[in-house]
């Protein structure tokens, strides 16, 4: 590693990956609810599993992105972190409350937490995705802003790059938009409104410019292609992001209340937010097919290349399929969206964080690149976990589009639940291939551990 | 406008003018702008009566001057790329210096329009003819900006001498984008003003 505080993202990618196990177990845990409702009842009941689920995944591809801009900036600042201190004591924070979180979130009934943590007198709670209790989501943006504070610093005092700036731009746009979630009016419409300001201007957004650097510093790295080009697709990319996925929020607003107009922008820029997903697949191979040199690491090549391939079919293919309000109308809120969710997150925001600690653990570890061994193991998992994934998506959307006939569109419509009933075998088909992501994801810890020689760092 | 003794090119023959990443933009741009023809169309099969007399309401007059305002300045950036190519950095910046100001016109004809048309009460949710009507022309009064703005950075560069007959794929760079800009004006006004 080139610079000391760089060893600072070591914590933060051990952390995102524990704190990844437990949302695949937590996963599993209710799959196995969909088929089978009373399992782990009252201890875990589904709403909490689900909660859990969803909000380790939040937490921990934080935990990444933090890392991962630790890791990146003073290498492309060349210049030490402002505080690695500071970067120290913020993990800790950051992990403490948010296990502190989970463990209320399990161990308290959600209206007793609401209670403890005076939800009355600033309503935040209750919100899908947004379900923190007021503490942590005041936790949340004190470990944000410290965390902008110390890379902003550094970024100020140091080389300033395209990576390196668009890789801020994501991440104050993250803490700002996050702002919103404090926001709760009364008028259902309104909430729901301003909710996606953070959910969708998240995900569709200001991470997606996060995502775009993280790929870029990658391919920079194991390609050596001239930084040049690679910054000016990353331009290109965030660009037609940007375009696509600002007015793409009009895409959650058909039915909630909003004026009609919204059916038509919203169908229209979503339509096109496929385009920046294309552009990162081609931007992807196109690099690796002109590199310039042979880099040790494969594995980590191979998660770059499999985030573009991923993302591009998960957020770009998969979230098409209902993205036009007419489709949406009747897919609205089915497996169908579910299924979109799972590769979406999978494709875009999970390999990119194992594609940077895929490259930086190595280095953190004081090599270039894993043993042959070591990587065989990591592609391995790699292939486990994305094919599965890719299964769950499949048998998902299957489940979604007989749930869209029998529960919407037949003759002779069956209410909700009658309908999950005729779905089951989806669901069970979907739990054995979480537990090959489990596996996948179990081969893929076990390949940090894998001896054998390795090539010092450069 | 050019003479036959200019042969000078900064791109590889058979490859389009101004750096490549400007055109996957321009396709990006065209493609969205596509849709959304490709949409108004669709939406004014289903109902022909509320788009032709919602139609009759808009001004036709102004909409023509700002075709002719925006043509013209596309001619006056032909020019300068002309200029360039022939080493006159200062007629360069002078020319695109005329193509920022007609779009200033450009904007300031559609600002009285869009006055006129919210102070008769009109709004996006008014009815689909008024949605795609206001929509349409709003997304290309924010381009028009963006093209003044790419223009300016052009033309101080220009004025710096920043550009060579060698090497000025900056200035058909600009150049490409505004003709962008111009043309969908030219598909939007008798699309949207015009055609019934």
């Amino acid at each position: 590693m080139q610079y000391k505080s760089q060893a600072v993202a070591k914590p933060y990618f051990i952390a995102a990956i524990g704190l990844f196990v437990g949302q695949i177990l937590f996963g599993l845990i209710m799959g196995l609810q969909y088929v089978m409702g009373d399992f782990l009842f009252p201890a875990i009941p589904f709403n909490v599993a689900r909660m859990v689920h969803t909000n380790l995944l939040i937490v921990w591809l934080l935990f990444g992105f933090m890392g991962a801009a630790y890791y990146i900036i003073p290498e492309e600042t060349e210049s030490e972190l402002f505080s690695p201190k500071l970067a120290w004591l913020m993990f800790w924070i950051f992990l403490v409350a948010g296990a502190l979180t989970i463990v209320g979130y399990l161990l308290v009934p959600y209206a007793g937490l609401a209670k403890m943590t005076f939800n009355d007198l600033w309503p935040t709670m209750g919100r899908e995705f947004l379900e923190q209790p007021l503490p942590t989501k005041l936790g949340i943006v004190v470990v944000a802003l410290a965390f902008l504070f110390n890379i902003t610093l550094t970024i100020l005092k140091g080389r300033k790059t395209s990576i390196s700036l668009v890789l801020l731009m994501g991440l104050w746009g993250l803490a700002v938009f996050f702002l919103f979630s404090f926001y709760n009016p009364s008028n259902l419409v309104m909430d729901k409104y301003f909710w996606w300001w953070t959910v969708h201007l998240w995900v569709e957004g200001v991470w997606e410019l996060i995502l775009g650097s993280l790929l870029a510093f990658v391919l920079i790295k194991v390609t050596g292609v001239d930084r040049e080009v690679i910054e000016k697709w990353l331009y290109m990319i965030i660009a037609m992001t940007l375009i696509t996925g600002i007015i793409g929020t009009g895409h959650h607003y058909y039915w909630i209340g909003t004026p009609e107009y919204w059916q038509w922008f919203g169908s229209v820029f979503s339509a096109l937010e496929p385009i920046p997903f294309f552009m990162m697949t081609v931007f992807a191979f196109n690099m690796v097919n002109r590199r310039r040199r042979e880099h040790p690491n494969k594995a980590a090549t191979l998660w770059a290349l499999g985030t573009g391939v991923m993302a591009f079919l998960g957020a770009g293919v998969w979230g098409f399929l209902h993205t036009l309000a007419p489709v949406n109308f009747y897919t609205h809120g089915t497996q169908i969206t579910a299924a979109h969710g799972h590769i979406a997150f999978y494709g875009a925001y999970v390999m990119v964080v194992l594609a940077i600690i895929s490259y930086a653990m190595p280095v953190l570890r004081g090599r270039a690149a894993n043993s042959e061994k070591s990587q065989v193991v990591e592609m391995w998992s790699f292939w486990l976990m994305t094919v599965a994934i890719v299964f769950i998506t499949l048998f998902l959307t299957a489940a979604g589009i007989l749930q869209v006939w029998l529960q919407r569109i037949s003759a002779t419509p069956l209410g909700f639940m009658a309908a999950q009933d005729q779905i089951t075998l989806f669901y069970w088909l979907r739990e054995i291939s979480g537990v090959i992501f489990l596996i996948g994801l179990i081969v893929y810890i076990t390949s940090f551990f894998v001896g054998g020689e390795t090539k010092e760092a450069a | 406008m050019s003479t036959p003794s200019i042969t000078l090119h900064t791109h590889q023959p058979g490859t389009p003018p101004g750096d490549l990443a400007i055109w996957l933009f321009i396709f990006a741009e065209l493609l969205a702008f596509g849709v959304f023809f490709g949409s108004f169309a669709f939406s004014r099969a289903h109902h022909v009566a509320l788009f032709n007399q919602s139609q009759l309401l808009l001004n036709r007059e102004s909409g023509a001057i700002n075709a002719l305002v925006l043509i013209t300045s596309s001619y006056f950036v032909v020019r300068a790329v002309a200029a360039i190519k022939q080493g006159f950095s200062r007629e360069c910046a002078n020319w695109l210096a005329g193509a920022i100001g007609f779009g200033g016109i450009f904007l300031v004809v559609k600002l009285f329009e869009f006055h006129a048309k919210f102070a008769a009460g009109i709004s996006l949710s008014t009815n689909t003819f008024y949605m795609f009507y206001l929509s349409l022309t709003i997304f290309h009064f924010m381009h028009v900006i963006l093209g003044m703005v790419i223009l300016a950075a052009v033309m101080l560069k220009a004025r710096r001498g920043g550009y060579t007959p060698e090497n000025h794929t900056g200035v058909e760079t600009g150049a490409s984008y505004w003709h962008m800009v111009d043309l969908v004006w030219i598909i939007l006004f008798p699309l949207v003003y015009v055609i019934r």
